[in-house]
């Protein structure tokens, strides 16, 4: 990673977590004036106590433990930090649209809906506004400049096992060409190292693994306390469980209690098992609300279709193209030929057909370790 | 510029202080010399914030600080079933206790506020109710500095049969306080507003006011505020009212400089805006036309009340305050967006909406308060560093661009 020579001021994205408290060491180390900002994106407290809610949450995203650690970790380096207020816009652009994604029977992202619509805005206007040109984040990501091509190129980091490009395909150029990912050459137990030996008190601090306003990781708990809390009964998506043949099956509660792919919870809501052998979700259909469900191997696909594009890599996909495509956090990217499909979409072909292709997941496209582009799965 | 969350003690109250923690330690409460000593002091400075507020020494209370003022007054006095009338702009010390009132049976009347950021007379007398036990507002608004009728107020209040209580932390030591003018049967004062430590207020509860305890314990306080006195802080206390009473005092005023307008009178003791308050004003005049002469699409808030002499609250349409106090505090200009008690929170500040301010505008408002302390070169200082920090914020301001795009 290069910074110029020059100290310019740079922004801290600051959590409260091991990687951005050591981004900022790191970056203090280096003898760049450093601001510190914690976005408050949710009140962990809102929620609290509701039915199926957890009573107190600590050790998540913009709890008041968090926002300490980062405070005392700015007071350790001697650099000013701000907690800065973005619950509205998170609520708006984030919140919302996760629930109402997961009421049409889609599995949403929502932190690459918070990075695409909100994070990265949000840090790179407060951070000029107070006279920082750059923000620093702890992601596991490279970018850098590439003259031949004249765009910013967003690419997998050192530290494979940490990658969050997947979260990352909507940064624009003009983000890219201000955002520092100063983790991205290092294996996260350098990072722990560095961050104890800048004396942190937090180095041993567990990741985080869980959706920041969901503690407990549970999105039907929260769907229901949220609605409530907003006086908003949950609408009735019961509805039919049927095979691909058409064929009924059973009765489903909602389909928001469905995600493709999913086999737990689903035994129970067939009244017969009409051939052995374990069902999957196949498809969710939210218009008539039947949920049809079928054999593992039926999960298979090898196409899919993607809209809600960002480029990084190209500046639009001209023709078809080789890629690896990425559909969940979790999953291997899998070689496929794109191909453009109208104004705003892709088609992507896989050359063997992937399990469990879901709607309102996002597609990321890789060629060897850039990320070309990606857009959200229809 | 931010007095109105706190102000640094003065020297003269630190050195009145420094005895008492040391070489003077005593529990006022005990028999020996040591505690009468401790003792004498409290009540020295008891009798100094009564002199402060035209009271009986034995009408004082001290307490932990402003917020345990108001809600020694509020819960001091009300009982489930009781009516309560306050307003929609006082500090969340009083907003909130009004709140956790209500959810115990107390029934409760927020009383709208002007544009103007002032509660009106005639509101107080369209809700009061035969079963209104108090009524609270505040003298002077701590964001907008908006002072309140509480001498007419508090007539009406008595009139009906209601006990009167004023929240006047931010009133004290800018404006001369009479207890006796104003009317009022409670009055709340904080010490570190007027260059006394933080974690030390009082209560003026006038003598016939029967007033149960927050707390439970000793006999200290006359039973109202049991805990071992804070004497160090006391002293403090004591020590800044006498300082705020001479400061007050200063010269006679000038009519034609008078800070903002003659309705201050009804709650003045003597005749004329005080000589420090007089200045004061003037220095914030000056920082306000100052600054608007350089920022277009800005104003004061509450400009049409009269105002308490340091405190200026701004609007700079089309930008986020909460990024402007950021902007400025890194240059070194402290100022706040709201009250620092908010910061922080989602909500733009109530006190701007109460007084029918859009939300954009709200948020687009901050708090510039000056102290007695402020001199000519740091408004010099913010007069530079706030036009340029505005003018930034607004460049990245995609509203302020669609705003100009129009104007184009």
């Amino acid at each position: 990673m290069s910074i110029a020579a020059q100290p310019e001021t740079i922004a801290v994205a600051m959590s409260g977590g091991v990687d951005s408290s050591a981004v900022a060491a790191l970056l203090r180390a280096q003898g760049h004036p450093l601001v510190g900002l914690t976005l408050q994106l949710w009140n962990q407290r809102r929620l609290a106590g509701r039915e199926g809610m957890p009573e107190t949450v600590a050790g998540r995203c913009c709890s008041i433990d968090d926002v300490y650690d980062a405070r005392r970790v700015a007071e350790h380096l001697g650099i000013p930090y701000y907690l800065v207020n973005q619950e509205a816009r998170f609520e708006s652009e984030v919140v919302r649209p996760f629930v109402d994604e997961y009421l049409a029977g889609r599995t949403p992202v929502p932190c690459t809906l918070c990075n695409n619509h909100l994070k990265f805005d949000a840090l790179l206007t407060t951070a000029r506004q107070i006279g920082a040109e750059r923000i620093a984040t702890g992601h596991y990501a490279r970018n850098r400049f590439d003259a031949a091509r004249g765009r910013w190129i967003l690419s997998r980091p050192e530290d494979k096992s940490k990658d969050q490009t997947y979260f990352l395909f909507g940064l624009t150029q003009a983000q890219l060409a201000r955002t520092l990912f100063p983790l991205g050459e290092m294996q996260k137990p350098t990072v722990r190292r560095m961050a104890a030996d800048a004396g942190l008190a937090l180095a041993e601090k567990p990741d985080s693994q869980e959706i920041c306003f969901i503690p407990g990781g549970s999105y039907a708990a929260f769907l229901a306390a949220y609605l409530d809390e907003q006086g908003q009964p949950l609408p009735d998506s019961s509805g039919e469980l049927v095979a691909t043949t058409g064929e009924v099956l059973g009765r489903h509660d909602g389909i928001h209690s469905f995600t493709v792919g999913q086999r737990k919870g689903l035994g129970g809501s067939l009244a017969v098992a009409p051939n052995s052998g374990p069902k999957y979700v196949l498809a969710i259909h939210p218009d008539s609300h039947r949920v049809t469900v079928g054999s593992d191997d039926q999960l298979l696909a090898r196409d899919l279709r993607a809209n809600r594009l960002n480029w990084i890599a190209v500046a639009r996909l001209a023709g078809e193209m080789r890629v690896q495509v990425k559909i969940r956090h979790r999953h291997e990217p899998a070689w496929a030929t794109l191909a453009p499909e109208g104004d705003d979409c892709v088609r992507a072909r896989f050359d063997q057909p992937q399990r469990a292709i879901t709607p309102g997941q996002a597609a990321v496209f890789y060629k060897d370790d850039e990320i070309v582009g990606g857009g959200w799965i229809v | 510029m931010d007095a109105n969350a706190t102000t640094p003690l003065l020297p003269e109250v630190l050195d009145a202080m420094r005895p008492f923690w040391m070489e003077a330690f005593g529990n006022a409460s005990s028999i020996h010399q040591q505690g009468q000593h401790a003792r004498a002091a409290i009540d020295r400075a008891r009798e100094s914030v009564a002199r402060l507020l035209n009271c009986r020494a034995a009408e004082l209370v001290f307490t932990s600080g402003g917020t345990e003022s108001d809600n020694l007054a509020l819960f001091g006095v009300l009982a489930p079933g009781d009516h309560l009338i306050t307003s929609g702009i006082e500090h969340h010390a009083v907003l909130h206790a009004a709140q956790a009132l209500a959810e115990r049976g107390v029934h409760v009347t927020f009383l709208p506020a002007t544009p103007h950021g002032v509660v009106e007379v005639a509101a107080l007398e369209a809700a009061l109710r035969p079963n209104t036990k108090l009524v609270s507002v505040m003298l002077a608004n701590n964001e907008t500095g908006a002072i309140q009728p509480v001498r007419e107020l508090a007539q009406v209040a008595h009139a009906a049969g209601a006990l009167f209580h004023t929240d006047a932390i931010q009133a004290a030591g800018k404006l001369p306080l009479d207890v006796q003018a104003l009317g009022c049967d409670l009055l709340s004062i904080s010490g570190h507003k007027m260059f006394a430590p933080q974690g030390v207020g009082a209560l003026f509860v006038r003598r016939n006011v029967r007033l149960r305890p927050l707390f439970f314990g000793g006999n200290h306080e006359r039973g109202r505020r049991p805990g071992t006195e804070n004497v160090a802080a006391i002293v403090g206390l004591g020590k800044a009212a006498e300082l705020a009473i001479s400061w007050l005092a200063g010269s006679p005023a000038n009519d034609a400089a008078r800070c903002d307008s003659a309705k201050i009178q009804p709650h003045v003791a003597g005749a004329g805006q005080p000589a420090g308050a007089q200045a004061l004003a003037a220095l914030r005049n000056r920082l306000e036309q100052g600054i608007l002469a350089q920022v277009p699409e800005a104003g004061v808030n509450a400009a049409a009340a009269p105002r308490v002499a340091n405190t200026s609250n701004l609007f700079f349409d089309h930008l986020e305050a909460e990024a402007l106090v950021i902007a400025l505090d890194l240059k070194g200009l402290a100022v706040s967006g709201g009250s620092a008690c908010q910061s922080g929170a989602t909500e733009p500040s109530h006190v701007l909406t109460a007084m029918g301010l859009s939300v954009a505008r709200a948020r687009a408002s901050v708090r510039l308060s000056l102290s007695r302390l402020t001199t000519d070169s740091e408004v010099a200082c913010a007069l530079d560093l706030v036009p340029a920090a505005v003018a930034q914020l607004r460049r990245l301001s995609p509203s302020w661009n669609k705003a100009m795009a129009v104007h184009a």
